[in-house]
């Protein structure tokens, strides 16, 4: 039996290590090519400038790799774990692992490819402020990274926590179910923050004067789009360091799972909205900077309407860990 | 592990509450997004009218959530009626 159960540790830890780079690798990959695309075009309208854009696109698909990074760092540390207690409890939580930091990748991948893309649109458009703009792409893809990088921590703590002698039924779906909350909410943020950086990279290329403006509103609404990673690392938190009486019930297992689940996907749609909601307000405040304290506040309001969704599945994944 | 008819249908329920407010929780939150964002073009065009695009903006995503309290009703109606 003993072997048994170190055979099951080793299927979840190399399972969750292909999901992670599995899943880790859709996002970036459609980013950096996105940047190549915009890239090329910027070299077809000003080829003079080739060797500004060229380099513009190679800083800017580095810092959308590294959602994949960390993608990789955990799916090589999964292939090489020593587990000291093999339990069936680790096999679950190795599995959340590797779903958490695959599906985490995507979002930060896709969005961050945005302001690469743009800001060699941009350079093309307005040489002058080449390096403004690189300045500008590097600050909005590094905030897309978060949702990323909170997966990566939720997944270190997944693979290296000392989970103690927890019942195995229910624990079992609350460790699955902190990877899914976490991986699946972080999809939403990062691909809103993206647009918003996108967005932020093309205005200062068209109203360089306005460049100031644009980057606040940038950062504020990014950090908007940034709660629904944020309450799925609440619910993965909870989900982890909750203790749980012992319960054989199916039903106790598949509540906490669910909790998971409803968090995780609850946190994309809001995620995207706020993203889009702070694209339009970035855009339009490039366009016209008198009206940027107007657009800021309809901003905020529109965003905090669009958050309320990400709000419920809170909610309701709080009461299926709490109350039923 | 016994698991018994009652068991199973709690935990069927369980699971449905998660992915009725999951999964209905992408449409609205994306939707309103988009309104917000236009919102903003428009007063970007024409900030005089800043009060009446907000009032539109705030109609138009109400009606955009309901479907988000749908499931949220569902979700609930599923952890505890049913």
């Amino acid at each position: 039996m003993a072997l048994e159960i170190e055979i099951m540790v080793k299927v979840a830890a190399y399972t969750g290590g292909g999901l992670a780079m599995g899943l880790g690798a859709i996002g970036a990959a459609i980013g950096e090519g996105y940047t190549a695309a915009e890239a090329n075009a910027a070299v077809s309208r000003n080829p003079k400038i080739s060797a500004d854009i060229f380099k513009n696109m190679l800083v800017g698909q580095a810092v959308a790799e590294s959602a994949s990074i960390f993608a990789l760092v955990i799916a090589i540390l999964l292939l090489f774990l020593d587990v000291p207690v093999p339990t069936l409890l680790k096999a679950a939580a190795l599995l959340g692992a590797g779903l958490c930091m695959g599906l985490g990748a995507i979002g930060s991948g896709v969005g961050s490819g945005y302001p690469g893309g743009q800001a060699c649109t941009g350079i093309a458009r307005q040489p002058a402020v080449t390096s403004q703009l690189t300045t500008n792409m590097l600050i909005g893809s590094a905030v897309c990274q978060t949702p990323a990088i909170f997966a990566m921590v939720i997944s270190l703590m997944l693979m290296f926590l000392d989970f103690g002698n927890a019942p195995l039924y229910p624990s079992w779906a609350a460790y699955l179910g902190a990877g899914l909350s976490m991986g699946l909410a972080a999809i939403g943020s990062g691909y809103g923050g993206g647009l918003a950086a996108g967005a932020s990279c093309e205005g200062i290329a068209r109203q360089p004067k306005s460049a100031t403006n644009v980057t606040t509103i940038m950062l504020v609404g990014q950090a908007v789009s940034q709660t629904p990673a944020i309450f799925g690392l609440l619910v993965s938190f909870i989900l982890m360091f909750k203790s749980y009486p012992e319960s054989t019930a199916l039903s106790a297992s598949m509540a906490l799972l669910s909790a998971g689940i409803c968090m995780g996907f609850g946190g994309i749609g809001p995620g995207i909205g706020n993203g889009m909601a702070a694209e339009g307000a970035v855009r339009w405040v490039a366009r016209n900077v008198e009206h940027a304290g107007d657009m800021m506040r309809i901003m905020l309001v529109g965003q905090a309407v669009s958050q309320s969704t990400a709000i419920y599945a809170m909610v309701v994944s709080l009461v299926l860990i709490f109350v039923v | 592990m016994a698991i018994e008819g009652v068991d199973i249908v709690k935990a069927a329920a369980f699971i449905g509450a998660g992915i009725s407010m999951g999964l209905g929780a992408i449409g609205p939150g994306v939707g309103e997004g988009m309104v917000a964002a236009k919102a903003c073009e428009a007063i970007g065009k024409n900030p005089k009218e800043a009060g009446l695009l907000t009032r539109t903006m705030l109609v138009g995503q109400a009606v955009s959530e309901s479907t988000g309290i749908y499931s949220l009703v569902i979700a609930l109606l599923l952890l505890f009626v049913v």
